[in-house]
């Protein structure tokens, strides 16, 4: 038998994974999870005043949250994509652009990046809030995302491409139906990951004035006065989020290597 | 088989960094002629043989696939390599497709066939391998041998008039050898021009009209399988016949 080399890579950015072989009762994840859940519901019972009004006063900023998280991830996805390919690209230049690119985006704290784009950028061209939270997201993270790609395409064994060619296909054709199918498999998780991570750092683009879950918690607390009881509810908010989605990835992540031989 | 060659080779030189692969290597292969190579690793028979359809590119020389030249920078490749058909050591299939989409893939993308007659084709060569149950299965679902006559189907999907095999049953488990080398010896029977790294004695002396022994990059000596076999040459030869007989 060929020896079949794994396709998964490791990276490990977003969130923790949770264990695989953790299937306990009281595994940590469960305990954190529904922990979280069992006081973001029995605050509000046991002490409606203020925070049932906290809970009702979020729900836009969660909203906002997920709306910055997804269009930035899918415009990542796309800069991560041509990133990735650009790495790994033969032509000098196109390497050395892509390989820049993520030197320089990684270097720069996501915070000064949101401020350069909204506000040293915004000397030239004044983008709306949304628009330079998401763009500079998108920008940050593409770099992170293209770097996955970068992994997940060098993941694939050579001789898929070798095949692909000596079929007659041109190298383009090949990395669009052979290579990138695969690397998209592979990626799945570090995706998920690099989802979450983009999740949390979102609640950087409340310095913007983007009304996402934690500026709306600001607001609050700077009208009541109660920033220990509103910035717990969004901290419990934050977690309940992130520690369901590094579940799902956890679950994608098994349910991959069930398929793999 | 006609007189005329399919594939020259014209003193081929391939240089990985300080390492001579492939030191001048003529060689010319008729019209359905099956030509086995065999040669110590390292001695460059798998560099040949990938020169052939330009998954290595010569340091200096010329090679020829009827009258298109391999080598000259300006020719479409693509071309030449839709009639030069090249089954794999590891087998290469693709594994996020099955079995039939494997074998429809080359056809649809890179001919202008009908999904219906790609998968049409596709059937029949199935059949003629011996996997026409397994047309829905994908990769990891097969045994190495099974994943191998499906790379051979898949090859002969784009119909090719030359086909390439680099150590097609190296990597198999002995049980699986067999299965492979018959659809081999059917395709040689068929009259398919072959040109083939192997060790395989059995299948050389089957079916092979030349056995050509390269080391150090290059043809030591060249003759019918009975010549290089039973009574071979070049001391070379002799010691590397000792060491796999």
């Amino acid at each position: 038998m060929a020896e079949i080399k794994s396709s998964r890579i490791e990276i490990s950015d977003g969130a923790l994974i949770p264990d695989k072989g953790e299937h306990s009762l009281f595994s940590a994840w469960r305990l954190a999870f529904f922990g979280a859940i069992a006081v973001l519901v029995l605050l509000p019972v046991l002490f409606p005043d203020p925070y049932l009004d906290i809970i009702k006063f979020i729900p836009d900023g969660i909203l906002k949250t997920f709306e910055v998280t997804v269009l930035s991830i899918i415009f990542a996805l796309i800069i991560g994509l041509f990133t990735g390919l650009g790495r790994i690209s033969r032509i000098t230049f196109i390497n050395r652009l892509a390989t820049i690119y993520v030197e320089v985006v990684r270097g720069i704290p996501l915070l000064v990046q949101l401020f350069y784009i909204y506000y040293a950028l915004g000397k030239m061209v004044q983008l709306p809030r949304l628009t330079s939270a998401v763009v500079a997201m998108s920008f940050c993270y593409g770099a992170y995302l293209g770097e996955i790609f970068r992994a997940g395409l060098q993941a694939i064994p050579k001789g898929q491409m070798e095949a692909a060619l000596a079929l007659g296909l041109s190298r383009s054709q090949a990395i669009r139906k052979i290579i990138l199918p695969q690397t998209f498999k592979v990626i799945m998780p570090p995706v998920g990951n690099e989802f979450i991570a983009l999740l949390k750092d979102s609640s950087l683009v409340s310095i913007l004035a983007v009304s996402d879950l934690l500026r709306r918690g600001r607001e609050f607390a700077s009208t009541s006065f109660r920033y220990f009881e509103t910035y717990t509810v969004i901290a419990l908010v934050y977690l309940v989020i992130t520690l369901f989605l590094s579940k799902l990835v956890a679950l994608m992540e098994e349910r991959m290597q069930h398929h793999e031989r | 088989m006609n007189d005329k060659p399919i594939i020259r080779i014209k003193n081929a030189v391939k240089t990985f960094g300080t390492v001579q692969a492939l030191r001048g290597v003529d060689l010319e292969i008729k019209h359905g002629e099956v030509v086995l190579i065999i040669g110590p690793s390292g001695s460059g028979k798998s560099t040949l043989l990938r020169s052939v359809n330009r998954l290595e590119t010569l340091t200096k020389g010329e090679i020829w696939v009827d009258e298109d030249s391999v080598t000259n920078k300006d020719s479409d490749i693509r071309k030449i390599r839709e009639e030069v058909g090249m089954v794999f050591q590891s087998f290469n299939l693709f594994s996020h497709l099955n079995v039939l989409e494997n074998i429809t893939m080359a056809p649809l993308t890179v001919k202008n066939v009908s999904k219906q007659e790609a998968a049409e084709t596709a059937r029949k060569l199935l059949k003629r391998v011996g996997l026409a149950d397994k047309e829905t299965a994908y990769p990891s679902q097969l045994s190495g041998g099974q994943q191998q006559r499906v790379a051979i189907a898949r090859s002969l999907a784009m119909n090719p008039r030359v086909m390439l095999f680099d150590e097609p049953t190296s990597a198999l488990d002995p049980e699986m050898i067999k299965e492979v080398l018959d659809v081999m010896l059917d395709l040689a029977k068929e009259g398919m021009t072959m040109m083939v790294v192997s060790h395989e004695m059995g299948f050389a002396r089957a079916a092979a009209d030349r056995v050509i022994f390269m080391d150090e990059g290059l043809i030591v000596e060249e003759g019918t399988p009975g010549d290089i076999f039973s009574n071979p040459q070049e001391p070379r030869t002799k010691r590397f016949l000792e060491h796999i007989l």
